[in-house]
């Protein structure tokens, strides 16, 4: 099943597939280069020969490299192929995009500007912008999309594990566009939903009935805050 | 002109023709002196994309404003932007070196249309004054980044529209200097010389004038377009009157994307000219390395969509455009394990052009890479936009063509102008160069990996180091760019004189003809018998190493 450990595990498996063929072949090359320019060197090699070329190498060194190139697509196919289809049970949350801030949409109305979502559930991001072109990034998870004004994009990820990670904007928009950073919370589901109703009395102009919407805040945060993994990064001074 | 040919056996240098003193060369219809009018306009223009260059750096070695606001700093990066890929990058090889040596190396007088190329230095000079006047209007420099990108360059009230009609001008600038090119491979080629015999740098300059005149002036109409959306509200573009954002990124990337091979391809030819020359031997892959050339530039046309794989695309063209990605470093991966068999049993000279372009080959390569791992979807989706980019393109544009660049001036400087520099100083140059480079762009590989986007003002305090290893080697990359020029510009001057035709032992045409070339290049029009890199006096030696062998 696909996971947030699991898709984050592929986008890793993926690079690493295609660094360490790299580095290997980056080395070799390396290696035969400064070995033939030490062996022939004029000093030691006073006569060239000429070689015109080797047909078997060069038809060696077009097919090699296709079939890694292939295995290369292959792996990063994988994983997007994940991202592209969302189950039919996600649960849907709005991301507008605007300059410079995200705004995070919830199905009963409640608009926040700090994305919480509850543990063990597919969430489906439908990312959207106001004004210009943004890019709802969130590193910890490996993916991002841009956010567009006249177009839906779709991200989906589930988490089986509490935190707080880092969301950013990766597309250019102007003045403060290294200042759009903010958070999502992954918090167990009574969590989530307790705050989700809280929020939405806010929003009805109620009063709290039980606690106001920033000890409600420390409360997810403090609970998920001590399973957490290492969070990603502290929130720009 | 005279039309006594005593008066056109001189140096280029010193031919006086009707105009003299700075109207003799700014009015000059000679291929030569207009390659040297390039050469110094896009010095001067390199000068200031690395002065941006190394504010943005500085701006960036702590988090917080250090020395400008979050506005200036975009400026930085828009202007540093257009100005390095517009008017260096772009017509860094083939404006000033195919200028100059494409008409000799294939035993011609001149190109084609001499007073076109006059007028394409004319254009390039009125697009980069304009660029540079963008920058001082009422309204502020440009801040949109060099890819003006709808609808952020609609909104921002900086001055977009003169940098988009500079952009605009230079497109021009660029497809005449490819139409002339194009003609002047067709059909000024000296008798005998047929298309494999051309040395590789001409088939390399003949490909990427393809793609200049094919794809350019996509990106001069949508530069138009996005000016009319901005000055009448047309609605292409702009999704706030029905129009796509999206489309724009298609049209720009259409462009833009074989414009990085117009970047890379003639570099690629300074390389397969060097090795050969430099291990005394010849090439390895003749033909493998000429029709990867062509390869490269028919499939690096059709990949432009790898840019916009956040953008939403169909399933089916995110796969198409990841595959075709991938083939596209086939040709590639082709040209170096030939070059690098080159260098087998050749006997090699490590003088200071070999060294700049074996730098290319391992820069190049680490820049090849890592594409391939941007080309992979799934990483894609997490690297896009972030400074693992920005180390990527830095690898190929500045590792690869800059190393090209400097590796042919290196190699033709004595030829152009009759003076050698001193080969210790600029050895010393290239490892200052080199150490420099790594140091400044390694870090951002890391730290796009880690998560750090690209075009930040500021950043997390996580980021902090590799910033600071970044900024502390732009310092070192810019000795190494000051030691080389000086060594360079300083042997105008003061650098032994060269009188000799053939001072590397080179097989290709421009060293058989005087040092500096004179007005028509050739004292006679050469006649081609023998392929471009034959170095038929090794071949006794063949048989003898095998004698030995045995």
């Amino acid at each position: 099943m696909f996971n947030e450990t699991n898709y984050i595990d592929s986008v890793n498996n993926a690079f690493t597939f295609i660094v360490v063929i790299s580095a290997a072949l980056l080395i070799a090359i390396t290696i035969i280069m400064l070995y033939f320019v030490y062996k022939y060197n004029a000093k030691r090699n006073k006569k060239a020969v000429n070689i015109e070329g080797n047909m078997t190498l060069e038809i060696a060194w077009t097919i090699i490299p296709l079939f890694l190139v292939a295995g290369m697509f292959w792996y990063g196919y994988l994983g997007y192929d994940a991202l592209a289809t969302p189950p039919a049970n996600a649960y849907k949350i709005k991301v507008i995009g605007q300059m410079w801030k995200w705004n995070f949409e919830y199905v009963n109305g409640v608009t926040t500007d700090t994305l919480y979502v509850p543990q063990g559930k597919p969430i489906q991001l439908d990312i959207t912008s106001l004004d210009v072109s943004h890019s709802f990034y969130m590193p910890h998870f490996r993916f991002k999309s841009d956010a567009l004004p006249n177009k839906n994009n779709m991200l989906w990820f589930q988490s089986d594990e509490t935190g707080v990670y880092d969301i950013a904007c990766a597309e250019y928009c102007g003045l403060n566009h290294w200042n759009m950073y903010t958070k999502v919370h992954i918090v167990p589901q009574p969590v989530f939903d307790e705050w989700l109703s809280n929020k939405k009395a806010l929003k009805d102009g109620g009063t709290v009935p039980v606690v106001d919407s920033n000890t409600v805040k420390k409360d997810t945060i403090a609970a998920p805050a001590d399973t957490a993994k290492k969070s990603d990064g502290n929130k720009k001074k | 002109m005279s039309s006594s040919t005593n008066d056109v056996n001189v140096s280029y240098l010193d031919y006086k023709g009707k105009h003299s003193g700075l109207l003799g060369w700014i009015l000059s219809v000679d291929h030569k002196r207009i390659g040297i009018l390039y050469l110094i306009s896009m010095m001067v223009f390199f000068t200031v994309g690395v002065t941006f260059g190394f504010l943005m750096r500085l701006e960036l070695i702590a988090p917080g404003r250090t020395i400008v606001d979050p506005q200036t700093y975009n400026s930085f990066f828009t202007l540093h932007g257009i100005i390095m890929i517009f008017l260096f990058i772009i017509p860094g090889l083939p404006a000033v070196f195919g200028n100059f040596f494409l008409p000799i190396m294939i035993g011609a007088a001149d190109v084609a249309f001499p007073r076109l190329n006059l007028l394409s230095w004319w254009l390039f000079i009125i697009g980069g004054l304009l660029a540079i006047i963008s920058v001082f209007l009422p309204g502020g420099a440009p801040d949109t980044g060099w890819t003006f990108y709808i609808p952020y360059s609609v909104r921002t009230t900086t001055n977009v529209i003169p940098a988009l009609i500079a952009a605009f001008i230079l497109g021009f600038s660029s497809i005449l200097t490819g139409l002339n090119f194009v003609v002047t491979v067709h059909r000024l080629r000296a008798p005998g010389m047929t298309f494999f015999k051309m040395p590789l740098f001409i088939w390399s300059l003949y490909s990427t004038a393809w793609i200049q005149v094919l794809a350019t002036p996509i990106i001069g109409i949508t530069l138009l377009l996005v000016v009319a959306e901005r000055t009448l509200s047309v609605g292409i573009f702009d999704p706030a009157l029905g129009g796509d954002p999206v489309l724009f990124q298609h049209l720009f990337w259409i462009y833009s994307h074989p414009a990085v091979y117009i970047m890379i391809l003639p570099a690629m030819g300074v390389v397969s000219e060097i090795i050969p020359v430099f291990s005394q031997r010849t090439i390895f892959g003749y033909k493998f390395i000429a029709f990867s050339s062509l390869a490269i530039a028919f499939l690096g046309s059709l990949v432009w969509a790898h840019h916009m794989f956040t953008a939403g695309m169909s399933g089916v063209a995110m796969i198409v455009f990841s595959v075709l990605t991938f083939l596209v470093s086939i040709p590639s991966a082709i040209k170096v394990f030939n070059w690098v068999s080159t260098l087998y049993k050749g006997s090699i000279l490590t003088d200071p052009p070999l060294l700049f372009a074996l730098g290319f080959i391992f820069l190049f390569s680490i820049g090849g890479f890592t594409g391939l791992i941007q080309g992979a979807l799934s990483v894609n989706l997490h690297i896009h936009d972030t400074s693992f980019i920005v180390a990527h393109f830095h690898y190929v544009m500045f590792g690869g063509t800059g190393f090209g660049i400097f590796a042919a001036m290196h190699y033709w400087w004595p030829k152009m102008f009759g003076r050698m520099y001193n080969k210790v100083v600029a050895k010393t140059g290239f490892w200052v160069l080199f150490v420099g480079f790594n140091l400044l762009y390694f870090p951002m590989f890391v730290m796009g990996w880690l998560g750090m986007p690209r075009r930040y003002y500021d950043y997390l305090p996580e980021f902090q180091i590799y910033h600071m290893l970044s900024t502390v080697g732009s310092w070192i990359l810019i000795t190494g760019l000051l030691i080389m020029f000086i060594n360079l510009f300083n042997a105008l001057k003061n650098g032994k004189k060269v009188t000799e035709e053939n001072i590397w032992n080179g097989e290709t045409l421009e060293w058989s003809t005087p040092t500096p070339p004179f007005l028509f290049n050739f004292k006679e029009a050469p006649t081609v018998e023998s392929g471009p890199y034959e170095y038929k006096r090794n071949e006794v030696s063949e048989t003898e190493v095998k004698e030995e062998k045995v």
